[in-house]
């Protein structure tokens, strides 16, 4: 299989624009400057206390996510192709919540098997015929894209409920800058750095109608033994806010109340970095301590906003996946300018003896798996691997999805012996409120293994800066 | 300000400052082993330490004998321990950790680093260890960060918070640590007044820095009285119980006057009591009504004075 080279023009030889003074910059670079540097970054890294814990794998609960110092780099362009492809996906999933919470058009025109829908665990009855300010549910939308040519690019998940790693998209930025100084001075660089502004102002923009005031808004995290916890305190940091618990809210009437040293403060949106389940044990899961009990009711009654909304979740599934270039059509009466990865659903006949007979071609993934657990890469994996993998398969066909092994793009990556390719994905965050917005940039995971095609940091990945060159 | 935050920055400052007691306590042992003893050797001060953290019973249930390794190994690594000194900076850096955003750069950084530090040694084998370095560089760190939050922190309520903090853990420390003495001599009345009586007060004000600002304060000779006046009622003794009140009473009505009169300030109250109390009495008659039953005295009104500070402000009520 060959892979598109970032760097490279099609002739394998000749240097891409975007990449030709990086080239530069490696082959000047002296060996041991480099090992200077990357010590500096890993230091940097610690000290801010960027550290990633993975569920259940044990070791050193400050792990560091390795990063990798050679950017990552689009050309004006390329990057208004995608902005537009990425920003027509939010506008056409976010149609799509508002419908099937409500007269659910696109079920009736028979365009998605309403069992799809109404069956999915992420659909959340508690919400059905309640419309939040500006019809938007889900507010950040992390779009995962992956590149197999010069002009292909592909969606492979659309993440709508609470997406992370926005906060590498900004540390890695601040560390290449302090780094580096030179590259950015020589090079014309779109910034990042007003995301934090750009989300608080998404987010009060769709405070409730009942509040009139200025929109008091906060964080809501799991807590500080979440994997994610610093990313939750670096945005609140950023964009001047508390960070909340659940046990630091409260309803008292038809508000919600943060406990404060001057008694309780009345809050009117809500970022919960909390999954769905867990938000309110009074409406759902009863044994949640990280919620807030009654905080579904203030939400019904227009007491609160909650970002992204209560049952968002339903439009990133992955069998909603294989949907929404039909949902930018059915919507928006637009050609989807991204496309999306063939997509097997086993519960098909067809399809699921397409996939039996070809397991060795394919990667196959769970329908609610995340973090690149619970998947089978074919090419990459042994007959026995394989093997094993269809006993799962035959005994819950229904759970999973299958997709060909993508040609993933690779771009230049520090390496023990200099520099190398290795794949990469690119994760760019989608702001709606009552604008929708993306800042030029995003994260770009990389696979640090030889070979390998699996980007999740839990297994091995990387991250690097990801510059969009202004014109 | 969240009510948990404040409470964070409230421990965050307490823990650190404990740290630091529990690192001067093994110090003060120290250097009490290090005057000739009685044929018992020096199980009696090694003892003091330990009723003075006030954990005498845990030790004893883990460690059984009292050994000046077990001890060491007690109040500087145990986790079991509460107040050692790695368990109070773990908790420390992880309060610092949950309210980042009410955190400087500089103080988390210095607060991490100072924690980063701390795992490495307590990776290292003990054997390789020098005991006295370690007491340096656990105050150097606490300074580290106490520095940070002067210089760069908001004058904010956020910075009460934490400035209460020290201030409580500092007069509570000053008062164990004072008390120690009181274990040492409890089984030797007659010691006192000797040779080694003063040797032993010595080394409590070098345990507590305070051994040059002491001669600069009072001049000649150490005496017991001295000693206790300048640790507990001289105004210009930075860790004294009087200085300690004085600073948290202060911090207290800054938080009154942002707050105002919404916001109940009975801790406020008690704190100002207590500082009266110590303005209005002299040293003499400390020693004649008992100079442990005082000192026990302070540190349960210290604990009331902290009961409050949560009820009026770091539970979140009306």
């Amino acid at each position: 299989m060959t892979y598109f080279n970032e760097m490279y023009d099609s002739d394998g030889k000749s240097v891409r624009e975007p990449y030709a003074m990086l080239r530069e910059w490696v082959e000047t670079m002296p060996s041991d400057l480099r090992q200077m540097k990357q010590a500096e970054a890993e230091d940097l890294f610690r000290r801010i206390g960027i550290t990633f814990a993975v569920y259940g794998e044990g070791g050193d609960p400050d792990r560091l996510i390795p990063f990798d110092m050679m950017p990552r780099v689009f050309e004006q362009n390329e990057w208004r192709r995608l902005e537009r492809g990425i920003k027509q996906r939010a506008r056409a999933l976010n149609a799509f919540l508002r419908d099937v919470y409500g007269r659910a058009e696109i079920l009736r025109a028979g365009r998605i098997p309403s069992r799809l829908v109404y069956q999915n665990e992420a659909y959340e009855k508690a919400v059905v015929g309640v419309v939040p300010p500006r019809g938007v549910y889900s507010h950040i939308i992390g779009t995962d894209l992956v590149r197999t040519g010069k002009n292909e690019f592909f969606v492979l998940e659309d993440n709508c409920r609470t997406p992370s790693g926005v906060s590498y998209m900004l540390e890695n930025r601040e560390i290449m800058m302090r780094m580096f100084p030179d590259l950015f001075r020589t090079n014309r660089i779109e910034p990042v750095d007003q995301y934090p502004n750009l989300l608080r102002r998404t987010l009060e923009s769709v405070a409730p109608s009942k509040c009139k005031d200025r929109p008091t808004c906060v964080i809501l995290t799991p807590g500080h033994f979440n994997s994610a916890y610093y990313e939750h305190s670096f945005l609140a940091n950023l964009m001047g806010v508390e960070l909340v618990e659940g046990q630091d809210l409260f309803v008292d009437g038809e508000f919600v109340y943060m406990r404060t040293t001057q008694g309780p403060k009345r809050v009117d949106v809500i970022y919960r970095r909390l999954d769905d389940p867990y938000i309110d044990p009074l409406c759902f899961r009863p044994d949640s301590m990280l919620g807030v009990p009654g905080l579904m009711d203030v939400y019904r009654s227009g007491g609160v906003s909650i970002c992204s909304a209560p049952g968002a979740g339903v439009a990133d599934d992955k069998a909603i996946y294989t949907f929404v270039p039909e949902m930018v059509r059915f919507y928006l009466g637009e050609e989807p300018i991204l496309k999306n990865v063939d997509t097997w659903t086993l519960w098909k006949d067809d399809d699921y003896k397409y996939v039996m007979d070809n397991l060795p071609d394919l990667v196959v993934k769970e329908v609610h798996g995340s973090g690149g657990y619970g998947m089978l890469v074919g090419p990459k994996s042994t007959k026995d691997e394989i093997e094993i993998f269809r006993k799962k398969i035959e005994a819950n066909p229904s759970n999973y999805i299958a997709q060909p092994t993508l040609s993933l793009s690779t771009a230049p990556t520090f390496v023990e012996e200099g520099v190398a390719p290795r794949h990469v994905d690119l994760r760019p965050f989608c702001l709606c409120g009552d604008r929708i917005e993306l800042v030029p940039g995003g994260l770009t995971r990389v696979a640090l293994r030889e070979g390998s095609l699996v980007v999740n940091s839990s297994q091995g990945g990387g991250v690097k800066d990801t510059w969009v060159l202004s014109e | 300000m969240l009510s948990r935050t404040a409470a964070n920055l409230f421990w965050m400052t307490r823990h650190l400052e404990r740290a630091e007691t529990s690192a001067r306590l093994l110090d003060v042992g120290q250097r009490i082993t290090l005057l000739p003893n009685t044929a018992e050797g020096y199980q009696n001060e090694w003892k003091s330490l330990l009723n003075a953290s006030g954990n005498a019973a845990l030790y004893a249930e883990k460690h059984g004998d009292v050994t000046e390794e077990g001890i060491s190994e007690f109040l500087f690594f145990d986790r079991d321990n509460p107040s050692s000194v790695v368990s109070s900076f773990e908790k420390a850096r992880e309060s610092g950790r949950i309210v980042r955003t009410a955190l400087t750069g500089q103080v988390w950084d210095a607060l991490n680093t100072s924690y980063q530090g701390l795992r490495k040694v307590e990776r290292t084998p003990r054997g390789q260890l020098d005991m006295a370095g370690l007491t340096d560089l656990v105050t150097r760190n606490a300074s580290t960060v106490r520095g940070a939050i002067n210089t760069t922190q908001l004058r904010n309520d956020g910075w009460h918070f934490m400035n209460l903090g020290y201030g409580i853990e500092r007069a509570d420390a000053t008062a164990r640590i004072l008390d120690v003495k009181y274990f040492v001599l409890l089984p030797h009345v007659e010691f006192i007044g000797s040779e080694l009586d003063t040797y032993q007060w010595q080394v409590i004000l070098r345990s507590l820095s305070a051994h040059r600002a002491f001669h600069w304060a009072y001049g000649g000779d150490i005496t017991a009285t001295r000693v206790a006046d300048f640790l507990i009622l001289n105004g210009e003794s930075p860790r004294s119980l009087i200085t300690s009140l004085y600073e948290t009473v202060w911090h207290l009505e800054g938080l009154g006057r942002r707050y105002g009169d919404g916001v109940p300030a009975h801790a406020r109250d008690k704190a100002r009591e207590l500082l009266e109390k110590l303005q209005t009495t002299e040293i003499d008659q400390i020693f004649d009504d008992g100079l442990h039953e005082f000192l026990s005295g302070i540190i349960s009104e210290l604990a009331e004075v902290t009961n409050l500070i949560h009820a009026d402000y770091l539970t979140g009520a009306v």
